[in-house]
């Protein structure tokens, strides 16, 4: 070998030595965010898996040394196999989790949070308190109020209505439990409740059930948007479309369009975003690119849609 | 004449029961309105049980029809949207759609076939696989939200649900036609002895110069079929399909087989039985919603308990038919 290629390589060598001694002080700088969430396997949860991307790459464009780590489960056993391969694996420094179910999921979590890492906790709460760092979530009692006091004000004594609940519960009971308190006094006679399991077939079928069981409807409480184009299948097939209204809730893309139109059988909706994910990346982002405290409880407030201002929850690009 | 015996009558006597019971319960169970509802609701499983007995007759297993009607219900949407621009909002938009549903049925019936009797691997492993499959691939499709079929288009075909000759609608006369077709194929047909038979004993069918493989191929392709032809009736009703679309309704299909008295096990088929089945199925939900009976958390127990019996009912008839 001539001498001046021994150089050559020596240069060549130095460069790459100096290159990665720079590549390895870069990495000490980048944090890793683990986000574990639910698959999409219901509108609800298509959207905030859309809005969960959505944020994870414009957060990853922004900061350049962050990374993220996204998983979904379809059930909690998968969930938890999720946080331990990010932990053994990845070596996250955070980890955004929406747990499936809150039990199987607290000791999980509580691993990841004595290994001294940022825990945000979105939606469903674990069944220990004081694990989370941060804890995100929209607002069940405010879902069922919101909707209870709309019923209330624009209906009369001795009016009568059915409501279909999502599947059963303690975050059912919880919104369930708080509409029919906001009624209370109102003289609005509930007729019926039955499980339509937030879904559009089961709630097309119960909703032709209450049409033949009950001559006179004046409203419908369907606390959910999938279930509310099922109940209005239902009510159009019954021709019965001018006796009754319908309330669903969440925020549907194509249920807000319609009631930015002014549709008089859709009047209102009660928000519970799927957006509230993004809420929870981007605080816990916050928490490794700045100094702003981001500990605690951020609890995402239940709003009424109305047609004056659905503009503002319309995602014409989300699946829900 | 073979005399009628409790073997043969324990469904037929719970569903006249559980009639009785809904109009003793509330007047309006028996209206043509309610009626109509029950029948037409009941077409998609019934049609996909049709097809099931077969599989079910013959000693084999889908597990995947549910997710299939899903994954069927989207790409017929999507194929539906996609046309709409070309073609416009017309009849041939529909057709291409049905074509869509039932030859994606056919396409995805012969697959699981063609993985049981070609692949030789068990029926209830395949089927499981495929189950995940059609479920993810559906999910996919709709990015995790819900494909919905383009409104002028609804319109258009809402009527395949929702028509009909006064109160019995397309769904009700479809599962009608099928059911009878499929009777007389399990009665009278070659093919429905052949079934039977390879359920019965697969060893002596082979030995008999049937053409298992052959025959095993044809159920799971005539099953794909009817779920194509569910998913046809199925589109129209809320013209959308999403991750949760036809969850269970392969348990629903199965349960209603067995209640009418087809052996798990292969070997005994009776498709009559079947249509008794998920009648059977649907009217304890629509008459737990009439009434308020018990709690609505109790609806699932109830149904276990009513689908129990229907079985051991037969079970009584079973022994005494011992040879």
């Amino acid at each position: 070998m001539k001498r001046r290629d021994v150089m050559k390589g020596a240069a060549l060598a130095a460069t790459l030595a100096m290159s990665a001694g720079a590549a390895v002080a870069q990495d000490a700088e980048k944090k890793i965010i683990g986000v574990s969430i639910p698959s999409a396997t219901h509108g609800f949860m298509g959207g905030l898996n859309w809005h969960a991307q959505d944020t994870i790459k414009r957060l990853s464009e922004t900061y350049p040394n962050l990374e993220f780590v996204l998983a979904t489960a379809g059930e909690s056993a998968k969930q938890v196999n999720d946080i331990e391969d990010m932990m053994a694996t990845r070596n996250i420094d955070g980890l955004v989790v929406l747990p499936f179910e809150s039990e199987p999921l607290t000791a999980p979590v509580k691993a990841v949070k004595d290994a001294g890492k940022f825990v945000t906790v979105v939606d469903r709460g674990l069944s220990e308190e004081g694990i989370e760092d941060l804890y995100v979530a929209g607002d069940n009692t405010a879902f069922g109020r919101v909707a209870g006091d709309y019923f209330k004000a624009n209906l009369q004594s001795g009016d009568k209505i059915v409501v279909l609940r999502g599947i059963p519960t303690t975050l059912d009971n919880e919104r369930v439990d708080a509409f029919q308190k906001a009624l209370e006094g109102s003289g609005v006679e509930i007729l019926d409740m039955q499980h339509g399991n937030w879904n559009r077939d089961d709630a097309f079928t119960v909703m032709q059930d209450f049409l033949s069981k009950y001559p006179e409807i004046d409203a419908v409480w369907a606390a959910d948007d999938d279930m509310a184009i099922g109940v209005m299948e239902a009510i159009s097939a019954a021709n019965r479309n001018d006796e009754m209204w319908v309330i669903g809730g969440a925020g549907m893309k194509e249920i807000v369009k319609r009631i930015m139109e002014g549709d008089k059988q859709l009047p209102v909706n009660v928000t519970y975003p799927p957006a509230l994910i993004s809420s929870a990346i981007e605080m816990t982002a916050l928490h490794f690119v700045s100094k702003a405290p981001v500990t605690g409880r951020f609890i995402i407030g239940s709003q009424l849609i109305t047609p004056e201002n659905a503009e503002q929850f319309y995602f014409p690009d989300s699946p829900f | 004449m073979k005399r009628p015996n409790l073997h043969m009558l324990g469904p037929v006597v719970a569903l006249v029961a559980l009639v009785a019971l809904g109009a003793f319960l509330n007047p309006s169970f028996l209206a043509p309105a309610n009626i109509a509802n029950v029948l037409a609701r009941s077409a998609f499983i019934g049609l996909i049980a049709v097809g099931m007995t077969f599989v079910i007759t013959s000693g084999g297993l889908d597990l995947s029809v549910g997710s299939m009607a899903a994954f069927l219900a989207g790409l017929a949407i999507l194929a539906m949207n996609a046309a709409l621009p070309a073609l416009g909002p017309n009849l041939v938009t529909i057709i291409l759609g049905i074509a869509v549903a039932l030859v994606g049925g056919l396409a995805a019936g012969y697959l699981n076939g063609a993985l049981v009797t070609k692949a030789r691997i068990e029926p209830f492993i395949v089927t499981l696989g495929t189950m995940g499959i059609f479920r993810s691939l559906v999910t996919w499709l709709a990015d995790g939200g819900t494909l919905s079929l383009q409104s002028g288009l609804r319109t258009l075909y809402r009527p395949v649900y929702y028509g009909g000759i006064g109160w019995i609608t397309w769904p009700i006369i479809t599962f009608a036609v099928v059911a009878i077709i499929g009777e007389w194929m399990m009665r009278h047909s070659r093919f429905g002895r052949h079934v039977e038979a390879i359920g019965s004993n697969e060893r002596v069918a082979r030995y008999s110069a049937i053409d298992v493989n052959r025959v095993k191929l044809m159920t799971y392709v005539f099953l794909g079929l009817l779920v194509g032809l569910a998913v046809v009736l199925y589109v129209p009703r809320l013209g959308s399909a999403s991750g949760s679309t036809g969850v269970l309704w392969e348990l629903e299909a199965i349960a209603a087989v067995i209640i009418g008295g087809t052996a798990l096990k292969g070997g005994t088929g009776r498709v009559w039985g079947t249509v008794v089945g998920v009648l059977i199925l649907s009217l304890i939900d629509n008459i737990l919603n009439l009434a308020d009976l018990v709690s609505p958390y109790l609806n699932g127990a109830i149904q276990g308990v009513i689908i129990v019996l229907a079985v051991v009912l037969q079970r009584e008839k079973s022994a005494a038919e011992e040879r």
